[in-house]
């Protein structure tokens, strides 16, 4: 699903890769902790996966399409394969929760009647029935990024990446985040997740590809944060 | 697509800019209104001259009793004269036709043209042995004077040769001026225009940053991201385009019709030319909105 070839990217005016020679695997279906100290290259793999960064050597291939022979043109029709969940939620303050996540679908000219009987189905998935009509303003934490997810996961993604999404979360509630990232996961959506937080990748016992300077140090299946500390 | 989408969009665009947008109303207006009149000073000049130019003549002027124009030297011109003239008038290449206009003719002439008003007093103390005869020659081509009228100079009998061109062309020569003033005028203020929508459509897309961050996120096309910011222009270009054509129309009715009763203009400026000149600064102000927008949009809204 996502297939890293020896991928290399280093930013403008920087002299160290942010990612260094990476080659990485991720099936169909799989749930994989991306780990490692902040400036080790997880939030620049997820750029790359969405096209939003090009690599500077190596080759990235998405949902079965080759990113450097994919024209910008297109780029949008790759997102709409992939769903997207940040640590900052990022949800619209002056929409409720019906409408953030009814935007998603507007914007890529879903029809209404489609968006009005989907909508629903995945705030339900997201644990926030009966909460459709609240501004974000008016949900804790947690629910704000039940929001996000939905939003994310509205679609049907393929993919869906991840960035920290308990980081600007208690650890108890993280515990409902997971799960209903869990649950997308069971629909047969592969998710990558980026994250700092040891308990969370511990208790899940996923796959871990763990990145440190821009290079991939370890990648285990059912692994655990800090093997490698 | 979804229009609804999109026009509330716009709505809002529109709304959160809202001095910004009138701004950009009233620049669009002012400058198409400018870039208007120029082109209908245009249009009426273009006609006028079309109208003048086949009517001008040279005046050549015989000399009457007593004159003192030195070419005259006293003497009247005489009978024998005038014939040769007139035949040599006729013979010259350049030369379509020529009239002889003898003095009471040219009283005629002379008292329908002054005869009323602040030069009556004038008229009546004017007689017909006062007035001059004179060859009114039409030429083939009237900017091609020159060979004839050097050809005239000094003949005998001959007082005077006046070119009615010269004295259109002074009048046209501010009328070009006047053309030329008004463009320069639109022109800035077409280019003011621009920048103001860019500086507009730039505003809004920083105000909605997340709005867009979000729809590429998504996965939205990028016509889908940026229509609404160049609907937002379109729009009020649109709204600056209507209010210069209610301009141009208030020119036309005030402007442009007054001032054609104090100058002979010998044609008025229909109103089928006036729609064509507020078209083509609806078309021109809707293509600049367009233009700025997007021009503005590659650099603030790159995929």
């Amino acid at each position: 699903m996502i297939h890293f070839d020896n991928v290399t990217k280093v930013y403008t005016n920087q002299n160290r890769p942010a990612l260094d020679h990476v080659s990485v695997d991720v099936d169909k279906g799989e749930f994989v902790f991306l780990v490692g100290p902040s400036g080790s290259g997880k939030s620049t793999f997820l750029r790359l996966v969405l096209k939003e960064e090009r690599p500077n050597s190596g080759a990235i291939h998405v949902a079965g399409k080759d990113l450097a022979r994919l024209s910008n043109f297109k780029v949008p029709h790759l997102r709409r394969r992939i769903g997207c969940v940040f640590q900052d939620f990022r949800l619209l303050p002056n929409k409720n929760v019906y409408e953030n996540v009814a935007f998603a679908l507007e914007v890529i000219g879903k029809p209404r009647r489609f968006i009005r009987k989907v909508v629903p189905e995945v705030i339900e998935l997201v644990g926030l029935e009966g909460k459709a009509h609240r501004m974000p303003d008016e949900l804790s934490g947690g629910e704000q990024q039940r929001v996000a997810m939905a939003r994310a996961f509205v679609n049907r993604p393929m993919i869906l990446l991840a960035d920290e999404p308990t980081g600007n979360i208690d650890p108890a509630t993280s515990i409902g985040i997971m799960k209903v990232l869990d649950r997308i996961n069971r629909t047969g959506t592969t998710v990558v997740m980026a994250t700092h937080d040891a308990a969370i990748v511990d208790s899940m016992r996923k796959r871990v590809v763990e990145l440190e300077d821009g290079k991939i140090v370890r990648d285990q299946s059912r692994g655990v944060y800090g093997q490698a500390y | 697509m979804r229009a609804n989408f999109i026009f509330s969009e716009v709505w809002i665009g529109l709304r959160r800019n809202l001095t910004m947008t009138i701004a950009v109303v009233i620049t669009v207006a002012v400058g198409m209104a400018m870039l208007g009149v120029g082109l209908m000073i245009n249009a009426q000049v273009t006609m006028m001259q079309g109208f003048w130019y086949d009517r001008v003549e040279l005046s050549v002027f015989l000399c009457p009793k007593n004159s003192p124009m030195p070419t005259c030297k006293g003497k009247e011109v005489t009978a024998q004269q005038t014939k040769d003239l007139k035949a040599e008038l006729q013979g010259m290449a350049g030369v379509a036709q020529v009239l002889y206009e003898d003095q009471a003719q040219a009283y005629a002439n002379f008292q329908k043209a002054y005869g009323t008003g602040a030069n009556k007093l004038l008229a009546e103390a004017t007689k017909v042995e006062d007035m001059p005869t004179s060859f009114r020659v039409k030429l083939k081509d009237p900017n091609n004077y020159q060979p004839v009228v050097a050809a005239l100079q000094g003949k005998a009998g001959i007082s005077q040769v006046t070119n009615q061109k010269d004295l259109v062309n002074q009048f046209f020569g501010l009328l070009d001026k006047l053309r030329s003033g008004a463009l320069a005028v639109a022109i800035v203020l077409v280019l003011a225009a621009a920048l103001l929508i860019g500086n507009t459509v730039r505003l809004s897309a920083f105000n909605r940053r997340r709005e867009t961050g979000i729809m590429r996120l998504v996965g939205a096309s990028n016509l889908y991201i940026q229509l609404p910011f160049v609907m937002e222009g379109v729009i009020s270009g649109l709204m600056g385009g209507v209010i210069a054509a209610v301009m141009l129309i208030v020119a036309k009715v005030f402007l442009f019709e007054e001032i054609a009763r104090y100058f002979a203009f010998g044609s008025q400026l229909g109103w089928d030319s006036v729609a064509s000149v507020i078209t083509l600064t609806m078309v021109i102000g809707v293509f600049i909105c367009v233009l700025a927008s997007f021009v503005t949009l590659r650099r603030y809204l790159r995929v």
